[in-house]
């Protein structure tokens, strides 16, 4: 067994595994910390792959922001997270019985595929290959034939992903957004809403007399 | 044994359906269920970036950028509506979430 097919084969097992225990776990801090280690495995296989720019996407954003942002969920909400449990047990036998349907049709699926001839893939974007790379220093790796790609042909594509997160920030500050009665702050057009008339009293005070 | 394309997508196929089964079993907890849909949509990506490398194509690589980003937008619009429920029921149970039809 070679070292790539050993790391496979502990990547593989760990990113399942945890992906069992997320579902699984008891306590929901656990759950997010079981899933962060699914993502280390799959960027792991994204590396086995030579996908090195996912495999760090992967990881900047998935665990970095999406598993932080569910932990932080986690421990703000006050919830009985034991009560929740229930009902657990009662939709093991549908639960179980669905997922190994779609894993055996899936499976059989993968059993009968095969890959065509070199020849006859029509490839648009080219993966640089390894033995193209290693011999050429100038050669793009991952991350700079994806990014010839990804500004290019697909210009479009990247600016509606930007377009879409900055649609889910809005919606995430609209939504979570709420004003509180009370509370003193600044109210900018208010301050330059205000003039001299209203801003400053002209008083005459007489000489050796106060206001 | 050499590692192909079936081993990739058969841990795929495997973690998808623990997705959908996590969705089934934890049918109260919310957030179970957005991490389940996060397992899923991890699962889509290690199938792109696979056939990705074995076709020798990068725009697998692209999609599974694109998925990236949505799932990233997904989750946190679903946590925002989560801590939103939160706020004005005091629990996220989804049993209950269909009064709102009442």
């Amino acid at each position: 067994m070679t070292f790539a097919a050993f790391m496979f084969w502990v990547f593989a097992i760990t990113v399942v595994a945890s992906g069992v225990m997320t579902i699984s776990a008891r306590n929901p801090v656990h759950s997010v910390m079981f899933l962060i280690l699914a993502f280390f495995g799959a960027a792991g296989l994204f590396i086995l792959m030579g996908a090195e720019y996912l495999a760090m996407l992967l990881l900047v954003v998935y665990i970095g922001a999406v598993a932080v942002l569910f932990l932080f969920v986690v421990m703000m909400l006050d919830v009985d997270f034991v009560e929740m449990r229930q009902g657990f047990l009662r939709y093991v036998p549908i639960g179980g019985a669905l997922a190994t349907v779609i894993v055996v049709e899936l499976v059989l699926i993968v059993a009968a595929w095969t890959l065509p001839d070199d020849d006859a893939i029509a490839r648009a974007h080219p993966v640089p290959t390894a033995a193209e790379t290693g011999a050429d220093p100038s050669a793009p790796n991952n991350i700079e034939a994806l990014g010839l790609v990804l500004y290019t042909d697909y210009v479009h594509y990247f600016q509606i992903a930007g377009v879409i997160l900055l649609v889910a920030m809005i919606g995430a500050i609209v939504l979570t957004f709420r004003t509180r009665e009370g509370v003193r702050k600044q109210d900018p057009a208010e301050q330059v809403a205000r003039d001299r008339a209203t801003a400053v009293e002209m008083k005459n005070i007489r000489t050796g007399q106060g206001i | 044994m050499d590692i192909g394309l079936g081993h990739y997508l058969s841990v795929a196929a495997v973690l998808f359906a623990t997705g959908m089964a996590g969705i089934f079993l934890n049918r109260k907890n919310v957030i179970i269920i957005l991490m389940s849909i996060e397992l899923m949509l991890l699962s889509v990506n290690i199938n792109f970036v696979a056939f990705s490398q074995f076709l020798g194509d990068l725009t697998g690589q692209v999609f599974a950028f694109m998925i990236l980003t949505v799932a990233a937008a997904e989750a946190a619009v679903g946590l925002a509506i989560l801590v939103a429920y939160f706020r004005n029921r005091g629990d996220i149970s989804v049993d209950t979430a269909n009064l709102m039809k009442n």
